[in-house]
């Protein structure tokens, strides 16, 4: 193993920090702020590919940090599985990045303050990556206090009342599971005299099968609440829709999956011969069905696609819940094709918010025809969350359905219908969303209360020259989308002061294209499907092992 | 090292108790609905969670300097230094609350915790019909959820 490759894990943590001191230091230069930005992260990406090749080739890669003699000091551990996640996160934080940063540019500060945005975001990468590197729990804590801090921040950017509301409610919880996670790390700690990932594998499996199992659920009781697991999964879709567009994104994208990954690394190689398997299944069942029954009652597409967002989640967890190399395997699949997905979702929803002024399915409408590539994007990805083949969700469920079927247990059949019902049901309500939002004429009752009194009449002869020309224009793209037909999406006033309608504004090229970019990734998965599924093997062979992890981390002498 | 793994702990009962009251007491403000009694749960909990790590360290003993006591007589720093972490960590969640607070009245009027979405979409339905067991024409549900269906709902 040549000797520079560890001392690039800590990079993934460092070069965010310090690009967060930087662009705070800076943030009357706009201009710096974004090149520092979008650099650092750049960078994050091609370390972690780095760290990818490396780890594939050579093992994990171990950094003891401050040189500490081997088992006192924290370490920092990547492995295939966390630097796939490292990959993935990097990619699409820097093209929500992007996202931001044309958004930015076109808005005026009022709402979301960009000077404070790239500090923020910066730290909350450093805290995801932090939590994918963490070698030892209390580490894994402070990764997760890290980017819940500056998910707080992010969340109530603006402090706009809705923001503040929703925040509220997200930040409570969060903390009363800071707190169930500090509660599970002294029990660890008081059972087994340690906190280091890899010992804990070692001693916890001496001790008496109560202790464990105490300490096993209260870990996956605080994991579950991060990743939003049914039934801890009700603050989601109340915190997440009100935030700017990019932050949805990123938070949708990643921050469940962090709670994703802990399980997955805290099941495989805390708790191989886990009793829980037949909890962890059920939750997923309950997951995925009253997510998804969510997902469908919802008219809003924001709090729509956060239920589909939790509902998915049980697809990673029923992956978790078999215990098998191929569910595993499923499930590290999962988690990367839905990362990708579900940021572009939720980008794409920024977008049509802009376009159509509106999120709300009963107002939109005509989107497909004011401006076609956003249509594109959104079908295709909205085809590739509920899973039409062939494309990379098709794959995701179907290596996780084969493994179902695999362990062929009749609770795992009860799953693998699930699954497909749950994937049928998305379909169901993405394909109202195109219906309704892309495919239908504007509504008419919205804008004829729009015009106000100016009569649907007068509507009704505008819209059709303006969608033609919209649709006439789009020839040079972004361009065109500043002139489609705005006017009449607008909203209407909502009941009350606190209503966040804005008037619909044009489409800028930098958002179009990020969201265009994070769309491709999904259908780049796809492309890669092959080699990605060979890796996400090996991944999860190695957890399953728990051989290379332990081995590499722990010198012989301290291996008890 | 041994002894780290050895059952060196003796539990003492006090700080078992206080940890249990304060976590218990904690709980039942977390639960409320204002915003500052829930920090003050949250403040309470988190220091029933710092003393429950005095609980893992064991026995006090001698400051864990190197070369100034027996090692076996020194107290286990290594639950100092993580609630050392927890210490600060939670004041600033508290901080980051009190200004949350302070702004939810600011733009509310009120510190209370609003109404989830669902709840409040519920709540209309019911709101609309006369029959319904929870109709009361007083009460209005607070949610300023950005797309609550409620709108829909004639």
């Amino acid at each position: 193993m040549s000797s520079w490759v560890p001392n690039l894990v800590p990079m993934a943590v460092l070069l965010p920090l310090l690009g967060a001191a930087l662009t705070l230091s800076f943030r009357r230069s706009p201009a710096l702020q974004r090149t520092i930005s979008v650099g650092v992260l750049a960078t994050v990406v091609v370390v972690a590919a780095v760290l990818i090749q490396q780890t594939d080739a050579h093992g994990p890669q171990v950094l003891w940090l401050g040189d500490w003699p081997e088992p006192l000091g924290i370490s920092l551990v990547a492995d295939r599985l966390s630097s796939l996640m490292l990959l993935v996160s990097a990619v699409v934080s820097l093209l929500v990045l992007i996202f931001a940063i044309g958004q930015g540019q076109a808005d005026d500060e009022e709402d979301t303050p960009m000077s404070i945005f790239h500090p923020t975001y910066l730290v909350l990468m450093a805290g995801v990556s932090n939590a994918f590197l963490a070698g030892d729990l209390f580490n894994l804590f402070v990764g997760f206090e890290i980017l819940l801090f500056s998910s707080y921040v992010l969340l109530t950017l603006g402090g706009t009342g809705p923001r503040i509301h929703a925040g509220t409610t997200y930040v409570v919880v969060s903390l009363v599971s800071s707190s169930l996670f500090l509660i599970a790390i002294a029990a660890a700690y008081a059972a087994t005299g340690t906190v280091n990932l890899a010992q804990l594998a070692l001693r916890i499996e001496g001790l008496p099968a109560g202790v464990a199992l105490a300490v096993q659920l209260a870990l996956l009781t605080t994991f579950a609440i991060k990743a939003a697991v049914f039934p801890m999964s009700s603050w989601l879709p109340d915190s997440y829709p009100t935030a700017p567009a990019p932050v949805t994104a990123v938070f949708a994208g990643l921050l469940t999956k962090v709670g994703v990954y802990a399980i997955i690394r805290t099941q495989t190689l805390l708790f191989p011969e886990s009793p829980l398997t037949g909890l962890l299944m059920w939750a997923a069942l309950l997951t995925m069905i009253v997510g998804i029954l969510g997902a469908v009652s919802q008219t809003g597409l924001k709090r729509m696609l956060s239920f589909t967002l939790v509902s998915h989640i049980g697809y990673m967890i029923f992956g978790v819940s078999l215990a098998t190399e191929h569910g595993i395997a499923g499930a590290i699949f999962y988690v990367t094709h839905h990362i990708t997905i579900q940021t572009a979702l939720f980008l794409i929803t920024g977008l049509v918010e802009r376009l159509g002024g509106t999120t709300s399915l009963d107002r939109l409408g005509g989107l497909a025809a004011a401006s076609p590539v956003l249509a594109i994007l959104f079908f295709t990805s909205a085809m590739n969350l509920s899973g039409i083949p062939p494309l990379s969700g098709f794959l995701a469920k179907i290596g996780l359905l084969h493994a179902g079927l695999e362990v062929g247990t009749p609770m795992s059949w009860v799953l693998v219908v699930a699954g497909i019902v749950t994937s049928l049901l998305t379909l169901y309500a993405l394909t109202k969303v195109w219906s309704q939002a892309f495919w239908r004429s504007a509504p008419r009752e919205a804008a004829g209360e729009e015009v106000d009194g100016a009569g649907s009449e007068e509507f009704e002869t505008t819209s059709v020259p303006v969608g033609h020309g919209a649709a006439a224009r789009t020839d040079s793209q972004g361009e065109a989308l500043a002139t489609g037909p705005r006017d009449h999406y607008t909203d209407p006033p909502r009941r009350g002061s606190t209503a966040t309608a804005q008037a619909a504004r044009p489409l800028p090229r930098a958002m179009l294209w990020a969201t265009a970019a994070m769309t491709a990734v999904g259908i780049l998965i796809t492309l890669v499907a092959g080699p990605l599924f060979a890796y996400t093997q090996r991944a999860a062979g190695d957890l399953i092992r728990r051989d290379p992890y332990i081995t590499t981390v722990l010198p012989p002498e301290v291996r008890r | 090292m041994t002894a780290l793994i050895e059952p060196t702990i003796h539990p003492n009962v006090t700080l078992i108790v206080v940890v249990a009251a304060l976590i218990a007491a904690g709980t039942v403000l977390v639960l409320d609905r204002s915003l500052v009694r829930i920090l003050l749960g949250l403040l309470m909990v988190g220091n029933g969670v710092s003393i429950l790590y005095m609980v893992v360290a064991g026995a006090a003993g001698r400051p864990p300097f190197v070369g100034s006591a027996d090692p076996n007589e020194m107290s286990d720093p290594l639950p100092q230094a993580m609630v050392l972490t927890a210490i600060v960590i939670s004041l600033a969640t508290i901080g980051f609350l009190m200004a949350l607070a302070y702004r939810l009245w600011q733009v509310a009027g009120t510190d209370d915790v609003p109404d989830d979405a669902e709840d409040a979409r519920i709540l209309d339905l019911a709101l609309a019909n006369e029959t319904s067991s929870t109709y009361d024409p007083n009460v209005t549900p607070t949610t300023t959820a950005d797309e609550s269906a409620r709108e829909t709902t004639p």
